[in-house]
This record gives structure tokens, sequence and C-alpha cells, in this order.
């Protein structure tokens, strides 16, 4: 196996959920892809740990890091979402210009 | 891992698909609920992944927090947020998805041509291989251990907002006043307005609130 197919297929993941972030209207699935970017963020650097750092795998501390405040960052954005809901009866992410002037 | 290479690259070749196939999956399904389930397809086949690069400890917790933990608070919040709304038209609604696919497109260029140029310096030496966990370990409670503990403070804030966010309102004077009896089984939170922004719609549906509340 190859450092490079692990680091093409993290960039592709990458790049579908730059996609996502920015074209889908739904906050719930602006959510979902704010994870996919987390979870290629994570595979580089598992890949990183296994092929370049294998001694003091490094890499897999830091992706129970990234585990951990990807964890509290889904809690917090979904109560978020939850709250702005409430409010504007709408998860369209148009609506949502509270702090545009 | 003490896998053959073959067995390895046709699991990365199956792996690799499920993956890229439940990632477009989940970008481009109109149903946010198959969304959802298509996210811990992509979240699983990353742990698969983690099992091939010698990290069992990590896939396991791949598959703990984010297939149990946060995809069924993503699966929750669906649930409470379940509204069928046709989004309004925008004008020039092609544009933005046009401009960010050939954006993407460009950046996983980029990236892959960097990846293929850069020569990567492999490391020769012997790997923890299934005592992986054990360096983890060693690193949390030496190297790591500021990290460590932050990232549980961290987690405990994080905890707090989510109540206070997710909360309705308290009514201060109601708990001021303990002695008003409180009709049973409710909270005692103040009936919020929503905020009239998109005219007609809105304003109907507070009107509707206030004659439920009145009644």
């Amino acid at each position: 196996m190859q450092l490079q197919y692990f680091l093409i297929l993290a960039a592709a993941l990458f790049c579908i959920g730059i996609y996502g972030l920015i074209t889908s209207r739904n906050a719930i699935r602006v959510l979902m892809s704010i994870e996919l970017l987390l979870n290629a963020v994570n595979l580089n650097l598992m890949a990183f740990s296994n092929f370049l750092d294998s001694q003091a795998i490094k890499g897999q501390v830091f992706t129970v890091f990234v585990i951990t405040v990807a964890a509290a960052e889904a809690a917090v954005g979904l109560a978020i979402v939850l709250a702005i809901y409430r409010n504007r009866d709408t998860i369209d992410m148009e609506q949502f210009n509270l702090l545009k002037w | 891992m003490n896998i053959a290479q073959g067995v390895q690259i046709v699991s990365f070749g199956i792996l690799a698909a499920m993956m890229i196939g439940a990632a477009l999956g989940v970008v481009l399904l109109s149903n946010i609920v198959y969304s959802a389930f298509l996210l811990a397809g992509v979240f699983i086949s990353i742990a698969g992944m983690y099992l091939l690069l010698n990290a069992d400890f990590v896939a396991t917790a791949q598959v703990l927090i984010y297939v149990g933990a946060v995809n069924v608070l993503i699966l929750f919040a669906i649930m409470l947020v379940n509204k069928r709304e046709d989004f309004a038209p925008m004008r020039n609604a092609w544009v933005r998805p046009t401009l960010t696919a050939i954006v993407s497109l460009g950046l996983f260029a980029l990236l892959s041509t960097m990846v293929l140029a850069t020569p990567w310096m492999y490391s020769t030496g012997v790997t923890p291989g299934n005592n992986s966990i054990i360096a983890i370990g060693q690193h949390f409670f030496s190297d790591f251990l500021l990290p460590f503990e932050l990232a549980s403070v961290l987690l405990l804030m994080a905890m707090v907002g989510a109540i206070i966010l997710a909360r309705r309102e308290f009514l201060p004077d109601q708990i001021i006043s303990p002695r008003q009896e409180q009709p049973a089984l409710t909270l005692p939170e103040r009936p919020r307005e929503l905020i009239s922004v998109a005219g007609d719609r809105t304003s109907n549906l507070s009107k509707d609130k206030q004659a439920r509340g009145n009644s």
C-alpha cells in the first residue's frame, strides 16, 4: 500500500465536503458536510502517522483530539440549529441573515 | 497488519468506493434522512481505513463516537426539526453549484499533483503494531497531558453550552415566586414570539401561536 492512495482519497473526501458545505441550503446538511471535512483531515493524519512516523504514533493522538473536538462541535452546532429553528421556523440557510446589515 | 498485499489493495478499493459513493450521496441526495444514514456508511468505511493503517484503537473510537454518538445526534436533530419545506427559489441558483464544483475540482487537482510530486520520507523502523493503544496511552499521560486535560474541559463546556442553547428561556418572575401554582407536567417557560421577518407567513404563524396560547 502506498501513502499517496490514502492522501488522494482524503483530498477527494475533503473536496466533496467543501462542495456540500457551500451548496446545501439545509442547516443540518451543512453540519454533516463539516463532519465529512473533519474525517478527511483525520484520514490524512492517520496516513501520515502510519507511513512517516510509525515509531511514535503522534498522528493517532492528534486524531483522537480531533474526534473529541468534532463531537463537541456537533453537539453545540445542532443545539444552535434547534434554537434558530425555534426562533425563525425554518432551517433554510438563506434565511439566517441575522448578522447581515 | 498481517494481511497479504493483494487483500489489502482489494479491501482498500472496496472501502474507497463505499466512502466516495456514500459521501456523494450525503451531499447530493434530496432526502436528508437518507443523507444521515449514508453518513454512517462514510464513518464505517473510514473506520475500515484506520484498520488498514494499523490503528485499531482509533478505528474503535471512530465507530463508537461517530456512528454511535454523532450520527444518532444528527438523526435526533432531523427528527426535531422535521419540516418538509420547499426552499424559496433564488435568482441565479445555478451560479453557486457551478462555481463551487469548479473550485472543488481545482482544489482536488492541486492537492493530487502536490501529493504525487512530493518525495515522501518513509520511516523505516519497528512499528508498535497491535500495541498502538499502549503508545497512545503513554503519549496521553506524558507529553500530551495538558491537551488531554483541556479536551475534558472542552467536552464539559460543550455539554453545558448545548443544554443552555437548546433549552427554552425561563421566566424569571416565576422562579422568584414559587408559591404560584403551576399546572402539572409543564416547565415554567415563556412562550416565544416568532420574529416577523418573512412577511405574511410568519405573522400568520405568530397569530396562530397567540390564539393557541390564549385558548
